[in-house]
């Protein structure tokens, strides 16, 4: 964070060099065509400015080439725009394979992060230089949004699904962290902070808070508590399908209608188990809506990913797949 | 312009019978079916709320003169940017143009004797009325802190304030729109004199004819998701709340397929006004008078095509991003071959300096600024670290400030004349348009910077370093208000000290300056018959110029 003004944000993602050149470009086409009609009127209002009363001017109506021509020239700028565009958004949705995944839940008005090895942070993230980060979010009321200014990047964070987003900090230090979608009363107030840090201090970092349970594990005890495991065996001769290796995988439905198992669809069948039953199984399983809070949810979900065999290759392009899982 | 030629004889004066004079009375004014009188009932309406809404702001901008939320409660800070949202964007921007400028001169444009429904057309102004008080009432009692946008679940389900009776007023209001849209597409249908073309239509109307269509589309679906919106809130039935069963992705898509295609009823009737002011002040025809129509025609059409560009990080897919992103970005082609055929109009025109004509330029070069933006919003990779910061806020502020309403003074400063048939003084309305030329860019120009900086949109409260560009915006703002106060100021003045300005003070050419300024009752004594071409300008003797207005003041 720097207290100084300033007229540029600091650059601290692999992206966001991306992002600042694809603006730069755009901002050098918009100046040059503001000023240059701006010096065009300016001198047409000048050279032609009436001369005598009753004076009319010359009668250029239409000409088709120029119509062409300024039509074809915008057209052209506004095709390049969207496929640079284009290329940055698809860089910036497409999930690095060796990303690890951290979970973030937004609330009014804070923001609650778990590391991946079970640290728990309210509104700071910290985070290790140079290694791809993915967050698994979602709110528990209304709608937040995640952006980080210094790394170009912003996420809605949507309750009742899981959004994704993802980053990669080239540059150690401590950075704005904005909720950007208006959620009520402390809406401003939803600040937080994202700090970069060299591997070895974040390794010292983690180490400092003492022993956590991983996400994970805290999803076994669930998946016990809440007897899953009556029913869901991992041989696969329960009244209800093996968990083990579903994530990732394709299911098909007793409709007959085949999906892929990602974080949504994995939240739908725990909340909504009548949405899509496997084939060869029958509708029994209960709703958990309303017995498992966001973070349990997240958790559960964390451990049925951790008994797949190949977790982090077999993810889907989580963006695309976020919209369609409600 | 050497106006010193011109021999100065004061018009003798107002014509004998004109409409303000048939009939005296509250009543004659709220029973009125007058296209004429309506219009001027829509004026005063809005120049209500466009003070009110410019109150709300002025508070907002006082309270960001400091990073920490010091002058008022969060609470209250959220209630100030909503209602200035909602006033200004659904009782005086969606109504200015059409309503005031499209229902006084539309028909006199097209040498009809009043408007194709006149009666509908007052039922629109107790439709706008009724849904003002609902929203007056909500005020009074507190109050609504969604933002304009009513995002759910947070409006159906979290908001503490009064969001079903603002959902009432909005969608009352929402029918005085269709009406005038309807009235406006029948009446150029069906009303026109003999001889008017379509080809010979001014450019006015033919974006009003653009802007009706998407009224009368567009609007219904907003009608539609209010009444969800205010279902949802008030019998628990579930469209957007998760906990409910609903989805709250989906309100966004209903909201802006309506309220995309609204910020081209803000901005349609402002480009017409644009186009007159040109043609009369330059005396020539507008350049490409056929690409200029069908640009109107293609910015309606296509402006319900790109809703989606605001669901950009909103979990909307990655493809029907991209796909909206190549939507929105073809909208910019009608909209720059109108800028440039403005351009073109100025070459080898007879450019006459006048304060229509410096709006007219103060449109052209807010408006591209508010465009070129717009084409990086809709470039997706940018979008993403813009999205819902200043960015926005200043880029919509370009083309709705810098573009509507700099096109609504200009128009109101072209025809004001025709409408009381007097003249506002020169010089003080020349030094308007500057400050609010100029204030306009120093309150909003920072705010680009502000958002690409990272400062979120609807924050009570800011981190330090950006407070130098705060500061910088709100001192625009306080020149900006001085830059409103001014016409406020001399247009009252003029009602009663103004010169008698004449039937054509412009010396321009279409149907509206060929009748008495202010019109008859049925604003022609005969039904004029068309025989020539717009802006059909012809050199002849000097005429005598009836009112002081361009001379030098001395």
């Amino acid at each position: 964070m720097r207290p100084e003004f300033s007229l540029f944000p600091e650059q601290a993602s692999t992206i966001a060099s991306k992002v600042d050149a694809l603006y730069f470009f755009a901002l050098g086409i918009s100046a040059f065509f503001s000023l240059l009609i701006a010096l065009v009127i300016f001198a047409f209002f000048i050279k032609f400015r009436r001369r005598r009363a009753g004076e009319v001017g010359a009668k250029t109506h239409e000409s088709m080439a120029l119509e062409i021509v300024w039509s074809v020239i915008p057209l052209i700028i506004c095709m390049v725009l969207f496929v640079w565009g284009a290329i940055v958004f698809i860089d910036m949705r497409t999930m690095p394979d060796d990303a690890t995944e951290y979970y973030a839940t937004a609330k009014q008005w804070m923001w609650k992060f778990q590391h991946p090895e079970g640290q728990r942070e309210i509104n700071s993230l910290h985070i290790p230089v140079g290694e791809p980060i993915m967050l698994t979010m979602t709110s528990e009321d209304v709608i937040h949004s995640f952006f980080v200014p210094a790394f170009r990047v912003k996420q809605d964070v949507v309750p009742g699904r899981y959004t994704t987003v993802w980053f990669e900090a080239d540059k150690v230090g401590t950075y704005h962290l904005f909720c950007t979608e208006y959620c009520g009363s402390h809406h401003a107030q939803m600040r937080g902070s994202v700090t970069v840090m060299e591997p070895d201090d974040y390794q010292a970092w983690l180490a400092g808070g003492g022993p956590v349970a991983a996400p994970q594990e805290l999803g076994e005890a669930l998946f016990t508590q809440h007897i899953c495991n009556t029913c869901h065996f991992e041989d696969g001769t329960g009244r209800g399908p093996s968990l083990v290796g579903i994530f990732g995988s394709e299911v098909r439905g007793t409709d007959g209608s085949v999906r892929v198992v990602d974080d949504n669809y994995l939240r739908e069948s725990i909340l909504r188990p009548s949405a899509h039953v496997n084939e060869g199984y029958s509708q029994i399983m209960p709703t958990y809506q309303g017995q498992l809070s966001e973070v349990s949810l997240l958790q559960l979900i964390a451990y049925i990913k951790s008994i797949s065999d190949s977790p982090s290759e077999e993810s889907p392009a989580p963006a695309a797949v976020a919209a369609n899982g409600e | 312009m050497s106006t010193q030629e011109f021999a100065f004889t004061p018009y003798p004066d107002l014509p004998k019978s004109h409409y303000l004079n048939v009939a005296y009375g509250l009543k004659s004014w709220l029973f009125t079916t007058d296209h004429k009188r309506i219009g001027i009932l829509y004026l005063l309406s809005i120049t209500f709320f466009f003070a009110l809404g410019g109150l709300y702001a002025t508070a907002i901008r006082l309270e960001l003169l400091t990073p920490a939320g010091d002058m008022v409660q969060p609470d209250t800070y959220n209630r100030l940017f909503t209602m200035h949202g909602i006033l200004m964007v659904f009782f005086f921007l969606v109504p200015s143009i059409p309503a005031v400028l499209g229902n006084f001169l539309l028909p006199l444009m097209i040498g009809a004797k009043d408007v194709a429904f006149p009666r509908l057309n007052l039922a629109s102004w107790y439709m706008y009325m009724f849904g003002a008080g609902f929203t007056m009432y909500a005020l009074f009692m507190g109050g609504v802190d969604t933002g304009w946008t009513f995002y759910t679940p947070f409006s159906s389900t979290y908001s503490n304030s009064y969001v079903a009776a603002v959902a009432v007023g909005i969608f009352i209001n929402g029918f005085s729109s269709i009406f005038t849209g309807i009235n406006f597409m029948v009446t150029i249908h069906r009303m026109r004199a003999p001889g008017m073309t379509w080809s010979r239509l001014p450019l006015f109307v033919w974006s009003h004819y653009a802007t009706s269509l998407i009224m009368v589309l567009g609007t219904p679906v907003l009608a539609i998701t209010i009444v969800l919106l205010a279902m949802e809130r008030v019998f628990k039935l579930g469209f957007f709340d998760p906990a409910l069963g609903g989805d709250p992705v989906l309100f966004q898509h209903l909201f802006w397929f309506y309220s995309h295609p609204a910020v081209y009823i803000m901005i349609l009737p402002s480009m017409g006004v644009i186009s007159e002011i040109i043609a009369a002040f330059s005396r020539k025809p507008i350049f490409g008078y056929k690409f200029v129509a069908f640009a109107s025609m293609g910015i309606a059409i296509l402006g319900f095509l790109v809703w989606g560009h605001h669901l950009f990080v909103s979990s909307q897919s990655l493809y029907a991003g991209l796909i909206f992103s190549i939507l929105s970005m073809l909208v910019a082609v009608p909209s720059a071959v109108k800028v440039f055929n403005w351009t073109a109009t100025l070459y080898k025109g007879s450019i006459e300096y006048s304060t229509p004509m410096f709006y007219a330029l103060g449109f052209i070069g807010l408006f591209t600024i508010g465009g070129l933006t717009g084409l990086m919003l809709a470039t997706i990779g940018i979008d993403v670290h813009v999205h819902d910061t200043y960015f926005v806020v200043a880029h919509f502020h370009y083309i709705m400030v810098g573009g509507a309403l700099m096109g609504y003074l200009g128009g109101l400063h072209y025809w004001w004349p025709k409408i009381t048939g007097r003249m506002y003084p020169g010089f003080w309305s020349h030094l308007s348009a500057l400050i609010i030329f100029l204030g306009f860019n120093l309150t909003f120009f920072p705010q680009f910077v502000l958002g690409y900086l990272g400062m979120p949109r609807r924050y009570h409260s800011y981190p330090e370093e950006f407070q130098i560009l705060h500061i910088l915006s709100t001192a625009g703002a306080s020149i900006l208000a001085v830059g409103y106060i001014i016409p406020l100021v001399y247009f009252i003045w003029s009602l009663k000290y103004g010169e008698v300005a004449g039937d054509n003070p412009w010396d321009a050419v279409g149907l509206e300056w060929q009748t008495t300024s202010p019109p008859s009752l049925h604003n022609f004594d005969e039904i004029p018959v068309v025989d020539f071409e717009p802006y059909d300008y012809v050199e002849h003797e000097p005429v005598e110029r009836p009112y002081r207005y361009s001379r030098s003041e001395a």
